[in-house]
């Protein structure tokens, strides 16, 4: 076991010594963690010799954010999810409605099980994409990753994507050697993953020798596409233009399936477990790690009272076309599920896809200057 | 620290090459002088405090270059890094520090009585001087490392220490904090605070964690003496004043902190310093005095000289942006200073900034008039 010898020496100060200030903080971590947790917590280390102060590094550092409700905390490796259960547990439950330490999540990757999907108007669903992320056992995790582990993990990673072909016949283009241009035009594109300018992500030591092997692989058509070694070890993406949800969920498990396998016979599965799912750096992404989302043209309903309880009814969330922490432009925002444990990916595609419907169909009765009161769904 | 150093002995398991970093792109003093083979020869040490080699460089990668400054690329955790990774923080000193060998002596002078001259910098020219130091206090880690409960102590022992000074150094500590973001703005923008933490040279070595946690500001009633407690040192020490009395400004500096250092003694906690580094501060370029001393002087003409470079070089002195160390310049007003730390005393470093100002503003003076300025060229100091 890996000696955490700073951890240590941390210890001859008192737990109220090393307590962090929280009173300006709103995130979860910052809701959760009393000192009683924190003095249970600071002595252990998971084998890779991640800590409590580790956990919760970027949620001290990041009191709170003006759009979304930060996690404040972050997994090195899967044990984390065992050793810090006694803060993690609470938060997990406090992120993903309420479930429980004793709950089992339902994964569900047969496409063929969601109805409907390919008939969202593309008048005003301008594109769809679902993502997901995947942890490779048998590495740490992108907060305390070593350069050779990350290297390790993007190896592994071209070996795996290299083999696929037919309509996932592509190829690896590693940050390394891309030429600005390039990158810029991926980002805009909303294919590559940001330079890493979140303080949500540096402060959790993420961004640490970047680019240093970390890569985008897609297929030839732009459809698919794999982010390596970003906020997750693993980055799976499906998208096109337009609204045809249900292509593009298909090619989605049919890519993920394929990649699995690969892995698995290398001998490196994902990293999953029949209570959180899939293992994940953020708790935020833990179960499915799914987000099956569009940008939808809608100006007037964004701007109508009841557009936040629709969405809530709905289960579904709102961001910019920027991403996680961007504010929308021009009336279009990115709508998505807003859950990622406890339902599986099938259950969460189909709200998207069902409530993406109705949202479009709210959109054009407000456009012609009628009411969407009897329109508004109950609580899913 | 939070950053993938805990756990130096599992990743013992990849090869030295697999764990070496890409450094194809970065133009620091660590660049130049990290080998592979160095690497693997350091790799598997720390400190007591469990500061590793790659703490050490990880700012150095995350940041392969700098537009205005040759960055130096690594920090220290404590004081023993000096000592356990002097094979590579050796040569690094020695690039940065002028050929400072690693047996070479370094001498400490703080008797403000030795300058000469310096009280009459033409204040039309010379608006503002300022001395500033830091100081490491013994038994602690340091900014990259500490951890929460140490960078507390580092304060509580400040505050104490500073809370003991009298007549012109009678002041008041204000934690950061406490402070209104007005308050901030105004110290910032009067040149008496401290960054919010958005350099990468600094975020990257982790010096930005807890902010603004045990981090503050104690300065004079009068405001020209301040002391920063906890950002890039454990503490930074500043005289300054308007004007050209670099000599007062020095005198305050020396008296102030002495008796500082005195203050920190009776309390058994020492400043780190040893007879072949002076100081020990968290970055290697700091080490020696630490000090640097400087003016914001307008050179409007004297910068657009194509000689300005070779000037203040032969004068051994640098030019920043009156924003800091890696800000540009406004308006033709410069910040300059020494370039030196290590193998000069503080009286000799303030001499050179005074002489070598005295001289550019001649200069300046000359170009303003249409004149040329060869006859007055310096000699290399």
């Amino acid at each position: 076991m890996a000696k955490n010898c700073h951890n240590d020496y941390k210890m001859k100060f008192s737990k109220d010594e090393e307590f962090p200030d929280l009173s300006l903080h709103n995130n979860h971590m910052s809701k959760v963690l009393t000192k009683e947790i924190y003095e249970k917590l600071r002595g252990k280390s998971t084998p890779s010799g991640f800590t409590v102060d580790d956990v919760i590094q970027t949620g001290v550092d990041n009191p709170g954010h003006p759009f979304i409700m930060t996690v404040g905390c972050v997994a090195g490796d899967e044990e984390c999810y065992e050793v810090f259960k006694d803060l993690l547990d609470p938060i997990i439950s406090d992120r993903h409605g309420g479930y429980k330490p004793t709950d089992k999540h339902h994964t569900d990757l047969n496409f063929e099980n969601l109805k409907g999907g390919d008939d969202l108007d593309p008048n005003y669903v301008l594109s769809s994409r679902v993502r997901t992320g995947r942890s490779i056992k048998g590495f740490t995790l992108p907060p305390h990753n070593s350069r050779g582990e990350r290297r390790g993990i993007e190896k592994l990673s071209i070996e795996a994507l290299a083999s696929l072909d037919g309509e996932f016949k592509g190829k690896y283009y590693p940050l390394s050697g891309m030429t600005d241009a390039e990158q810029d035009l991926l980002i805009a594109d909303h294919f590559l993953f940001d330079k890493p300018v979140s303080p949500l992500l540096t402060c959790a030591g993420m961004a640490r020798d970047w680019p240093d092997g970390r890569g985008i692989w897609h297929n030839d058509n732009k459809t698919f596409l794999v982010w390596v070694n970003e906020e997750d070890h693993l980055r799976v993406i499906s998208m096109q233009l337009g609204g045809n949800m249900k292509e593009v969920f298909r090619r989605f498990c049919v890519g993920l399936q394929k990649i699995e396998e690969i892995f698995k016979k290398h001998q490196h599965g994902f990293s999953w477990n029949e209570h959180l799912g899939y293992i994940l750096t953020c708790p935020s992404n833990l179960g499915t790690g799914l987000r099956g989302g569009v940008h939808v043209k809608l100006p007037k309903l964004s701007t109508h009272a009841k557009f936040e309880e629709i969405l809530t009814r709905l289960r579904l969330q709102k961001r910019g076309t920027g991403g996680v922490d961007t504010a929308s432009v021009g009336g279009v925002f990115d709508i998505s599920n807003a859950d990622r444990l406890g339902s599986s990916e099938v259950a969460q595609v189909q709200l998207v896809v069902d409530g993406v419907k109705l949202m479009v169909e709210m959109e054009k009765k407000l456009e012609k200057g009628d009411s969407i009161d009897g329109m508004i769904p109950a609580q899913k | 620290m939070p950053f993938g150093n805990t756990h130096n002995e599992m990743k013992m398991k990849y090869a030295s090459e697999q764990e070496y970093p890409d450094l194809t792109k970065h133009n620091n003093h660590m660049a130049k002088i990290l080998t592979p083979a160095m690497y693997e020869r350091l790799r598997s040490k720390q400190t007591p405090s469990g500061f590793t080699l790659d703490d050490v460089i990880q700012t150095g990668i995350d940041n392969p270059g700098h537009p205005f400054i040759m960055t130096v690329g690594c920090v220290a955790g404590d004081e023993e890094t000096y000592e356990v990774f002097k094979e590579l923080l050796d040569p690094v000193i020695e690039d940065r520090h002028g050929g400072y060998k690693p047996s070479d002596k370094h001498k400490t002078d703080i008797n403000a009585a030795n300058l000469k001259g310096g009280d009459d910098l033409d204040p039309n020219y010379v608006l503002s001087s300022r001395v500033r130091t830091g100081r490491s206090v013994r038994g602690f880690c340091l900014p990259p490392h500490c951890s929460r409960g140490e960078r507390r102590a580092v304060e509580t022992l400040s505050i104490e220490a500073l809370a003991s000074l009298s007549g012109d150094l009678n002041g008041k500590y204000y934690a950061l904090k406490n402070m209104t973001d007005a308050e901030q703005q105004q110290l910032i923008d009067d040149h008496f605070l401290f960054d919010k933490p958005v350099s990468p040279l600094l975020l990257a070595s982790g010096m930005g964690r807890d902010w603004p946690d045990a981090r503050g500001i104690w300065h004079n009633d009068n405001k020209t003496f301040l002391v920063w407690v906890n950002e890039e040192d454990h503490l930074r020490v500043i005289s300054m004043q308007k004007g050209g009395n670099m000599k007062e400004v020095f005198n305050r500096f020396c008296t102030g902190l002495t008796k500082i250092e005195t203050l920190f003694k009776e309390r058994n906690h020492a400043f780190m310093w040893n007879e072949h580094l002076g100081y020990v501060l968290t970055c290697p370029s700091n080490l020696g005095t630490g000090l640097r001393a400087g003016v914001h002087v307008k050179l409007p003409n004297m910068s657009k000289n194509a000689k300005f470079e070779d000037v203040l070089k032969k004068l051994r002195l640098q030019k920043r942006g009156t924003g800091g160390v890696d800000t540009a310049a406004v308006g033709g007003v410069f910040d300059i200073s020494n370039a030196d730390r290590l193998g000069f005393s503080e009286v000799e470093l303030v001499q050179m900034v005074v002489d070598g100002v005295k001289l550019l503003v001649d200069m300046e003076k000359r170009l303003e008039k249409g004149q040329s300025i060869d006859e007055i060229m310096p000699a290399q100091k």
